[in-house]
């Protein structure tokens, strides 16, 4: 970045001379400081799984969720800046109601990422404000059956079969990739999910976490919901596994 | 063709203007002072259904709404749903202006979903959403612009049965039978003699029954109703509401009738 | 105000909400009726016969109010009487509805009847007169009446026939007057009928649950709501 520190970094209004917004890209920054967040587009659902990070040994077990609901049919994974994540969750929720107040109908997934990426996107043009600090994670099954899309901090987004964010989004991406993912039951996937979550984490040496993971599928009436207890539990079991036998191995 | 676009979609007034031959070009009159702005009317219904009935049984509560919705005395629509389910808990069952009961059907909706998100242990039960349509009932005809339905609230929650009313007024009342419209009149009596004491034993074949019994008088008597209906049931296992059902009715007693006085032929 | 008070029942009034029909074939008339009478919407009669006799061969059917109607009928069966005995022999139909005619057109404004006379003489055979509000005198080889009436005048239109025997022409009034009382809340119950042929009058009857079945449309609109606890109690957001 040859243009930092020559003032074309303070305001995401201002252009750098090579017709970067440092601003967006700092943002970017933001989200990879936060624990990872992935989600799995499979046959006949999603599942969405967060590294969420405990900064404190004091905080109450389950609290801060980064995984939100948005309609009966989406969820929401954040990595970033909680706080923005939270915003912004607010505001998908808002446009999903008011999709469904204008057409009287459940909103389609890309409608909502199409308007949070409008949203997103203003926050890129104005000295007075910063860009969102989080990049988003947006699953659901709709009337087009399971989508998965991410926006970013630029307001850009894109559908994916597998997606991650966060620190350990590269190694996720690599471990998504190996998967198939149209073959895979939405049971596998939320093992699969738990697996990747766990090895990233492992990865990175980080602090304390929790494993955050919900769903959307005919297991739930194709709304979105936490995973159940106990198969948390199995994912979380079957994950830990898996550095049992390289232990064993090495 | 009308000439006049002030006109188009507005409906000629046949009581001065039969034949659409008023020759003036007149403009809705634009608002005369502050105090008529301030003014708005109250409507009336258009496309209405009738009596909803229920009952607490014990399991539960049972609800039932003939499927016909009329446009004055024209039977318009025969396959309505006039029952519907608000979250795991509750039934409500409509009658009055069906497009007023579809609006509340898609507020309660919303109600639902913002619920739904906040993922906080909490879900609504039949006595919120029965005070949730009372306010917005209540508040509707203080605006002078009343939903123009009345509305029982039937739900198990926490081991717990509700039935409750609320009409376009924003009156509440509850009790062990209920029913709107021409059944608050034909049936209620009915269902009280019935009911009555018995909330705790009736079993659900005795409650359909009473039930049954009830919509077959109001068919008799009730020239606004279908002999096509839905039963729902709300208990402890959740809601239910039937496919439709239609009635059995009885006339071949009055095979000999003859006129209405010394006519024998 | 510009409003016109056409309702012409006075509060309370018992209505003939009512769907009436008549229709001649070769040897004879085939008349029809409902069973419903009503004040507003409830219904103070369900077995009600409006098909009212004036004489041996000659009947009526009447819509609008029922106090207007019984009070014509009976004046007009006491006039019929009176005729015969003078004549010496039955009236024609067309004088029992003349005389109908003549109470509806001078009573005008005091009245609520739409009247259908119908019968069978030796001077023209079968034949069918249709006197509606204002008191005109319209014969027609099929007419309809009352509220119901105005749902299937296309129907009627569409499927009747010149040269019907008398099956068909049963067929046809019971078929109208089911669809009409079908989709019109101020008609319903029985359909009543009458035979009139020279010989004799031959009365139908069709219970209410046995009427015949047209389109009927879906059983209810729509979808059927997703229903049953597919939501698991969702995590609570623990406070210690």
């Amino acid at each position: 970045m040859t243009s930092i520190g020559t003032g074309y970094d303070l305001s995401a209004s201002t252009y750098s001379p090579d017709g970067r917004i440092f601003q967006v890209e700092y943002a970017n920054k933001a989200v990879e400081n936060s624990g990872t967040a992935i989600g799995l587009k499979v046959k006949d659902g999603i599942v969405l799984a967060v590294e969420k990070l405990v900064h404190s040994k004091l905080l109450v077990p389950g609290a801060n969720r980064r995984i939100q609901t948005i309609d009966r049919h989406i969820g929401l994974a954040t990595a970033g800046l909680l706080a923005d994540g939270r915003h912004l969750s607010n505001r998908a929720r808002d446009e999903a109601a008011n999709y469904r107040e204008t057409y009287n109908a459940p909103p389609p997934l890309k409608a909502v990422a199409d308007r949070l990426g409008l949203y997103v996107q203003a926050y890129t043009l104005y000295s007075s404000v910063r860009p969102f600090g989080i990049s988003t994670i947006l699953g659901t099954v709709d009337e087009d059956g399971p989508g998965l899309f991410v926006v970013e901090p630029s307001g850009i987004f894109y559908g994916y079969n597998g997606a991650a964010v966060g620190k350990g989004k590269q190694l996720a991406k690599t471990e998504l990739e190996k998967l198939d993912l149209s073959q895979l039951s939405l049971r596998e996937a939320v093992i699969e999910a738990a697996r990747i979550i766990y090895l990233v984490h492992e990865d990175t040496r980080e602090k304390e976490f929790e494993l955050e993971m919900s769903w959307i599928g005919p297991e739930t009436n194709n709304t979105h919901l936490p995973v159940p207890q106990d198969l948390l539990e199995e994912a979380e079991t079957k994950a830990k596994e898996q550095f049992e036998f390289e232990d064993d191995a090495a | 063709m009308d000439h006049f676009p002030t006109n188009w979609g507005r409906p000629r007034n046949d009581a001065i203007d039969a034949y659409g031959t008023y020759p003036i070009h007149s403009r809705p009159k634009n608002d005369q002072d502050a105090f008529s702005a301030g003014v708005q009317r109250t409507q009336q219904p258009i496309v209405t259904g009738t009596s909803v009935l229920a009952i607490k049984y014990k399991d539960g509560i049972m609800m039932a709404a003939d499927n016909l919705a009329s446009y004055g005395s024209l039977a318009r629509f025969k396959d309505v749903r006039r029952l519907h389910p608000v979250g795991d808990h509750t039934v409500i069952g409509a009658g009055g202006d069906m497009s007023d009961f579809q609006y509340l059907q898609t507020i309660l909706d919303e109600l639902t979903i913002s619920e739904f998100t906040a993922q906080d242990g909490h879900s609504l039960g039949p006595a919120e959403i029965h005070e949730y349509l009372a306010q917005v009932m209540y508040a509707r005809r203080s605006k002078m612009n009343p939903l123009w339905n009345s509305i029982l609230v039937g739900g198990v929650k926490d081991g717990k049965k509700f039935l409750s009313y609320v009409d376009l007024l924003g009156t509440t009342y509850s009790a062990s039978t209920l029913a709107t419209g021409y059944g608050g009149h034909i049936a209620q009596p009915l269902l009280r003699e019935a009911v009555e004491g018995r909330e705790d034993t009736l079993t659900e074949e005795q409650a359909l029954a009473i039930i049954e019994n009830s919509m077959r008088v109001l068919f008799y008597r009730d020239a606004r109703s279908l002999n096509k209906y839905q039963v729902a049931t709300i208990t402890a296992a959740g809601v239910s509401i039937s496919e439709s059902k239609h009635l059995e009715t009885s006339w071949s007693f009055a095979e000999g009738i003859r006129g209405y006085g010394a006519q024998t032929q | 105000m510009d409003h016109i008070d056409f309702n012409r029942l006075k509060t309370g009034e018992v209505n003939l909400g009512t769907s009436i029909m008549a229709v001649q074939f070769d040897g004879g008339v085939v008349i029809g009726a409902d069973s419903r009478t009503t004040t507003g919407s409830y219904i103070a009669n369900r077995v009600t016969d409006k098909l009212t006799h004036v004489h041996d061969r000659i009947y009526c059917c009447r819509s609008g109010s029922a106090a207007d109607t019984q009070a014509v009928a009976d004046i007009v069966h006491y006039s019929l009487q009176m005729y015969s005995q003078a004549a010496g022999k039955p009236p024609s139909v067309h004088t029992a509805a003349a005389i109908f005619q003549k109470l509806c057109y001078e009573n005008k404004d005091a009245l609520s009847a739409g009247i259908i006379v119908a019968g069978w003489d030796d001077s023209v055979g079968p034949s069918v007169y249709n006197i509606p509000l204002g008191g005109g005198l319209f014969r027609q080889p099929w007419a309809i009446g009352g509220s119901g009436s105005t749902y299937v005048y296309g129907y009627c239109d569409a499927t009747y026939k010149e040269g019907w025997g008398r099956d068909e022409t049963v067929n046809f009034v019971k078929n109208t007057l089911s669809l009409a009382m079908s989709r019109d809340g101020s008609s319903g119950g029985v359909i009543r009928m009458c035979v009139i042929t020279k010989d004799n009058v031959e009365r139908l009857f069709v219970p209410g649950n046995e009427l015949p079945k047209f389109w009927e449309g879906h059983e209810v609109l729509g979808a059927a709501p997703k229903l049953g606890k597919v939501v698991p109690d969702v995590v609570p957001m623990a406070v210690e």
